[in-house]
């Protein structure tokens, strides 16, 4: 039995959320349209310098989705509507997709598949350094993003995906480490990024002090708590929560 | 205070220098590659000029052909050379002096000239100008963040405007300073570099011919983003060396403390000559990606001082280029 807010969240919400993480790629695809082949598609077009716009357009919209997948969980506590989770899985794929995107374009339209300059970039430089680490990182998270995986690694899964933290912490400091002069805005990643993992370690803090009151005689460490998908009436399984 | 009289320029002090030999130059025009059809001569409007035109708002400037320093590679257009400039006064990104830069007023302008010379004072752009004739000379740039752009600018010989002050004897260099008002420039409404922007030229590379003190580009008035009304251009340095709405010129004995190398002194050096063999400590420097080109478009190879060694590298004999970046 499905109810209607199911069917909300799979034919209403996904297919919008599907559509709105697309649009700056379909900006940026349009826009390549319009400058590569002449054609005359509605985009606002990328500027002068259109290499290092697709960079900061695919890199930042990477940025954006990992802290935007880092809200889910805390919104989930906030509003106790469980199947936000749902929508998780997505975001996340998007992040590591514009990650990808970011990465290509460094190679071919910035580096012009020069591939010794990139080798030596990845060796060399370290901000290029800890942005590839982030990008393979994101890569297993995306691959093992799929339910079948989900299954295979079991409680694996959930330690596995805590990567995710790694991985944006990494790619605000990729970010931090080629700004010029002008750090507003990796400070404002920075910051973001700190209070959404700070919230996780203060409930994790939070709640082993609470399983030590209530079990004082129980084991000093308490396992994190199994999760539970908290609505089983979903046709597809949810992605344990990460807290 | 007592201002001298601005002296007059000696059209002695200008011609040897004027017909310097630029073996590039001289080559290109004996190729035919003049990219004639693109520039505007002696204030005539090209027939037919392309996709470069200025903008009609700037006045048209009268102005001679370097036929030394033509061009080699295509110009870049008005449109790329006014849409993408690193001026920090009107903010950070590329597009922000385009933006934020019409409430800068040029005129009236007046530039201090002070420090280890006969004639200092206050004195007024316009007065200054008026003895330089102008000429076109298709340089190019290259910026310290790796990318290049072809630039035919309008302008003098820096050292003719220099001449003029009668630098002493204790005048080993001269030090730029950008205009300071928050209020035209709001991008120094933040504390992002120390302002105002300072910066600086050993006394004999301000005096090589190849330095240049520009006021135009593509035959027009200079826009308020590329600098306006007055900037330097040294094609063989970064680009952060050639200061920008210039107000006060100062001769000194010691090292001017310039700007980027004060607010980082491990990446950005007094010297920034352009060097493809040192890398900047963030990114290499060997190759350059040439604005305008396109989305695929292979990266160009940086050339040692951007391909005009033959014309400065002797100034450098004997400095270590790798301390002295």
């Amino acid at each position: 039995m499905i109810s209607q807010a199911d069917q909300r969240y799979r034919f209403v919400y996904k297919p919008l959320l599907f559509l709105a993480c697309s649009v700056p790629l379909a900006w940026v695809l349009a826009a390549v349209c319009n400058l590569t082949i002449g054609t005359h598609l509605p985009a606002p077009g990328l500027g002068v310098d259109p290499v290092r716009r697709m960079l900061g357009i695919f890199g930042h919209s990477a940025l954006n989705l990992l802290l935007v997948t880092l809200c889910v969980s805390p919104l989930r506590v906030l509003t106790g509507n469980a199947r936000l989770l749902r929508l998780r899985r997505m975001l996340g794929v998007w992040a590591f997709t514009y990650a990808l995107l970011h990465f290509l374009t460094y190679v071919g339209p910035f580096q012009g598949f020069s591939w010794s300059a990139i080798v030596k970039d990845l060796v060399k430089r370290p901000y290029i350094t800890i942005g590839f680490t982030a990008l393979l990182m994101l890569l297993a998270l995306a691959i093992t993003s799929t339910n079948g995986w989900m299954r295979r690694l079991r409680r694996h899964w959930q330690s596995l995906h805590r990567l995710v933290y790694v991985a944006t912490a990494l790619g605000v400091w990729h970010y931090w480490w080629q700004v010029k002069k002008d750090i507003r805005e990796p400070l404002l990643y920075a910051a973001l990024a700190t209070m959404l993992l700070g919230w996780r370690l203060w409930r994790r803090q939070r709640d082993a002090l609470r399983a030590a009151r209530a079990a004082p005689r129980a084991a000093p460490r308490a396992a994190p708590p199994a999760s539970v998908p908290a609505t089983s009436n979903s046709a597809l399984p949810t992605a344990p929560e990460r807290t | 205070m007592r201002t001298p009289k601005l002296p007059h320029i000696r059209p002695s002090e200008i011609t040897a220098e004027r017909y310097f030999r630029m073996r590039r130059g001289l080559l290109a025009s004996a190729l035919g590659l003049a990219g004639a059809s693109l520039i505007p001569a002696s204030g005539r409007a090209a027939p037919g000029a392309p996709a470069a035109t200025p903008a009609a708002g700037a006045a048209a400037l009268r102005y001679t052909r370097n036929p030394h320093f033509v061009a080699v590679d295509k110009p870049n257009t008005y449109e790329e050379i006014t849409g993408y400039n690193n001026f920090y006064e009107f903010g950070i990104d590329k597009t922000d002096p385009a933006a934020n830069a019409g409430s800068l007023r040029t005129r009236p302008w007046s530039l201090t000239i002070a420090g280890e010379a006969e004639v200092t004072g206050r004195y007024n752009l316009e007065d200054i100008l008026k003895a330089h004739p102008l000429e076109e000379r298709i340089y190019r740039h290259r910026c310290v963040e790796g990318w290049s752009m072809v630039i035919p600018w309008v302008g003098f010989p820096l050292g003719d405007l220099l001449k003029r002050f009668r630098p002493t004897s204790r005048a080993k260099f001269v030090e730029f300073t950008t205009l300071l008002d928050p209020q035209q420039m709001p991008g120094q409404r933040r504390g992002v570099l120390d302002w105002p922007y300072v910066e600086g030229l050993r006394i004999d590379e301000a005096m090589n011919p190849l330095a240049l003190m520009v006021v135009g580009v593509y035959g027009r008035e200079l826009p308020n983003q590329n600098g306006a009304p007055l900037r330097v251009h040294l094609p063989w340095k970064y680009g952060f060396k050639s200061g920008k709405s210039i107000v006060r010129i100062r001769f000194s004995a010691r090292q001017p403390r310039t700007t980027w190398p004060a607010a980082w002194p491990d990446e950005y050096g007094f010297y920034a000559n352009v060097n493809p063999n040192v890398d900047h400590p963030r990114w290499s420097q060997a190759t350059e990606r040439r604005i305008g080109e396109g989305l695929f478009a292979p990266r160009h190879p940086t050339e040692m001082f951007n391909g005009y060694g033959e014309q400065v590298a002797s100034l450098y004999q004997g400095l270590d280029l790798r301390r002295n970046f």
